[in-house]
């Protein structure tokens, strides 16, 4: 036991988790933790400039490391403003921890404490309640260290998500015994990681007697860090791949069993083989809208096997024959092993050359690309300009789904986008906490300029806290995904979609001390990019593209994903 | 959504504040429709138990029992099998009584539902009466005829049988 204050307590708690950097803006409720941060050898605090952008860049950094990403703000409308990136760490399952300061629950000024709508006062737990994993107010500061300690085990197992805890500012002065052994408390918290062998064995029966198998992966392949598990049980199956949107880089995308990512703007093999698969496995996915389209015609032949750590996501959207309830890590190992022993020796070979086939004809690796600066040229090349290990964000909406379809990912942890909650201005701060897990590697965010003015005041933070990335803005103009929409469902009849040519983006990155580009064509584009990747400040390279470019193919709403329209 | 049976979910929680908020927000927040719901303490004293009827398929339901579950302040989660469930549900009832027929009418009533006069005033009576939901409408019922001044109603609260547990009360 050792006598200190609550502030101490929780910044020796972060140090006993391993944090070794918080993305936060400090404010009146959280002065005693930022005292207490003052001169601390162990943890960075970056100091961002939005809430919001500190949320992302915590939630950036979790995607790209696999570790917990902290952010913290004061109470009232800086506890608001982390509920955009809150919200969407929870919809993209990311281990995060937010960290928000509150007014005084007891004091000597009895109309500045909870509950006298005192000042900067929000109920932030009230408000995050949907949108948390759990969340903790602070009554005493005793209970610190095993808040913390939960918090942390609560966020980064099981299904991860977001777990926030808001510290009353008494709570941070007050003097208590702390115990910082590991204490958690969370009895009612069930954690199934191993999966049922007889649910094993009724998928292994179903895997061995089909003849078109195809494995659906989804983001909680990633978060499970089960990539070579499924390479295996691909391999072993002779099963094509494909991914959901947040499963984009689970299975290296350049490798011949690699369908792409299904969905209202997959890869049209993808959406064409899924639909043709006698037995479908889908592991870590919670068939989202999104990625299923019309769920009438979603995979209509296949008995289905669904393998996810959540047992809620099984049965939510789509029944399935075979439930798994286990950690996909786990459970993909088990059921190689089941399967290594039953499979017979397979004549996979009509499978293979059926998916080969599709590949070709429905999206064939250009040759013949376009010498234009249009998207899908630009993101072919932008494959070849970067190093393997590269880590891609991206913003929301058109640049988005053009990166999903022609940007490959060949590693986990190398895509990082917001996919559930699809919230424009994620990528470009989420890019900073990415760059920041890994000083070393490249970082791109590929941003459209309606998304990236949303969260770009964290150039300042960039540019400050020496954090180098590369943001390529696909400037067309326009809010692109609702023009398009527009354009094709309401009759040309375009309303509140025109950006304009402000700002100048080239002077914006200038303006904040960044490096901006222009460029109007492939050649330049390539040069703009290897001046990124040598310069110790951030790059912002503006591409002036067309406003009337679609995202093809396209499933229109409410149809299935055999109806997709238009090529690749 | 769909309609379906009415089900009784049963949940064992963290006495503490904020879980029936939780609780109650994860039903609006799934779209699910929430009936009654009671809360409680337990025989341990830092556990509650909340009782929730709802209108629900059985799809619907599988996913408010894997939705409860999932919270963390949710320590245990059941649907009580309606075979071999005990519900009770508490009401007190004010009666429009003017008259000492009236009142007298009532009373034989109030007997044969088992229930008690707990309160009389020269114009009414107050009932309460204890039993099943149906049990409770059905006295309702019969009240009507003589006018219902105010009513509260506690929702269904409700236990599973013991294994091997005859019906005493029934």
């Amino acid at each position: 036991m050792t006598k200190m204050n609550g502030a101490n307590a929780l910044i020796k708690a972060l140090e006993n988790q391993k944090v070794e950097v918080i993305f936060g803006i400090l404010g009146g409720a959280v002065l005693p933790i930022y005292d207490a941060l003052c001169g601390n050898k162990n943890i960075r605090h970056i100091l961002s400039r939005h809430e919001q952008g500190a949320a992302h860049a915590a939630e950036g950094y979790a995607r790209a490391s696999g570790r917990p990403g902290v952010c913290m703000a004061t109470s009232g409308p800086g506890a608001t403003n982390l509920v955009t990136g809150i919200a969407n760490a929870y919809m993209d399952s990311s281990p995060l921890i937010a960290l928000t300061g509150q007014v005084p629950s007891r004091g000597v000024n009895t109309s500045y404490m909870i509950g006298r709508d005192a000042f900067q006062e929000a109920d932030i737990i009230g408000i995050t309640t949907p949108i948390t994993k759990q969340n903790y107010q602070v009554r005493n500061a005793a209970d610190i260290p095993k808040i913390v300690n939960t918090a942390f085990y609560i966020a980064t197992t099981g299904r991860p998500g977001p777990v926030l805890v808001d510290l009353p500012k008494n709570i941070q002065t007050e003097n208590a015994e702390m115990d910082f052994t590991n204490r958690i408390d969370a009895r009612g918290y069930n954690l199934v990681t191993d999966p049922d062998l007889a649910q094993i064995s009724r998928a292994a029966e179903l895997l061995t007697k089909a003849e078109q198998p195809l494995i659906l992966a989804g983001g909680g392949v990633i978060t499970a860090n089960a990539s070579d598990e499924l390479m295996q049980i691909s391999d072993l199956l002779m099963a094509p791949v494909a991914t959901t949107f947040m499963g984009k880089g689970a299975f290296p995308e350049g490798h011949p069993m690699s369908v792409g990512s299904i969905g209202m703007h997959g890869n049209p093999a993808a959406n064409r083989l899924i639909s043709e698969t006698d037995v479908l496995l889908a592991v870590g996915t919670r068939f989202s809208d999104r990625a299923t389209a019309n769920l009438d015609t979603f995979c209509p032949n296949a008995k289905k096997i669904h393998i996810d750590i959540d047992a809620a996501e099984i049965g939510k959207n789509v029944d399935v024959d075979v439930p798994i309830v286990g950690d996909a890590k786990k459970t993909l190992h088990i059921l190689h092993e089941t399967l290594s022993k039953t499979l017979p020796k397979k004549n996979g070979a009509q499978w293979v050359k059926r998916v080969k086939e599709v590949k070709e004809k429905l999206s064939p690796l250009i040759k013949d690309l376009p010498k234009d600066l249009v998207p899908k040229t630009l993101l072919f090349e932008l494959r070849k300009l970067l190093p393997n290990d590269s880590i891609v964000t991206t913003e929301v909406g058109q640049n988005q789904m053009w990166s999903a379809l022609y940007f490959q990912a060949l590693k986990p942890r190398t895509f990082i986008s917001s996919g559930g909650l699809g919230t424009m201005g994620f990528g470009f701060p989420a890019a900073l906490g990415a760059k920041v897990a890994f000083p070393n590697r490249t970082v791109v965010d590929i941003a459209g300029d309606g998304s990236f003015i949303m969260t770009e005041q964290e150039l300042a933070c960039s540019v400050m806290e020496k954090i180098p990335v590369i943001v390529i803005v696909l400037n067309n103009s326009v809010l692109g995904m609702v023009a398009q929409w527009q354009r094709a469902l309401y009759n040309k009849r375009y309303m509140a979609v025109h950006l304009g040519k402000t700002p100048d983006f080239v002077k914006l990155a200038e303006a904040y001390g960044a490096q901006g580009f222009r460029v109007s064509s492939i050649p330049e584009f390539q040069k703009a990019i290897k001046e990124g990747l040598k310069s110790k400040i951030t790059t912002v390279i503006d591409v002036p593209i067309g406003s009337e470019e679609d995202v093809v193919p396209f499933v229109p709403p409410g149809c299935g994903l055999p109806q997709q329209r238009g090529d690749y | 959504m769909e309609t379906g049976k009415t089900r009784v979910v049963s949940a064992i929680v963290e006495n503490k504040p904020g879980v029936l908020h939780s609780v109650a927000n994860l039903f609006r927040r799934r779209n699910f429709n929430i009936e009654s719901i009671t809360v409680g303490p337990t025989e341990e004293r830092d556990l509650a138990r909340i009782t929730i009827t709802v209108s629900a398929d059985e799809k619907t339901l599988d996913q408010v029992v894997k939705q409860l579950d999932k919270l963390v302040d949710v320590v245990g989660v059941a649907e009580l099998d309606p075979d071999s469930i005990v519900t009770r549900e508490l009401a007190l009832v004010k009666i429009n009584a003017p008259t000492a027929k009236e009142r007298s009418d009532i009373i034989s009533c109030v007997h044969v539902f088992r229930g008690r006069v707990v309160d009389v005033s020269p114009v009414s009576l107050m009932v309460e009466i204890t039993g099943t939901s149906d049990k409770i409408d059905a006295f309702l019922n019969l009240m009507k005829t003589f006018g219902i001044i105010e009513l509260a109603r506690t929702g269904i609260t409700a236990l599973s049988r013991g294994s091997q547990a005859g019906n005493v009360d029934e």
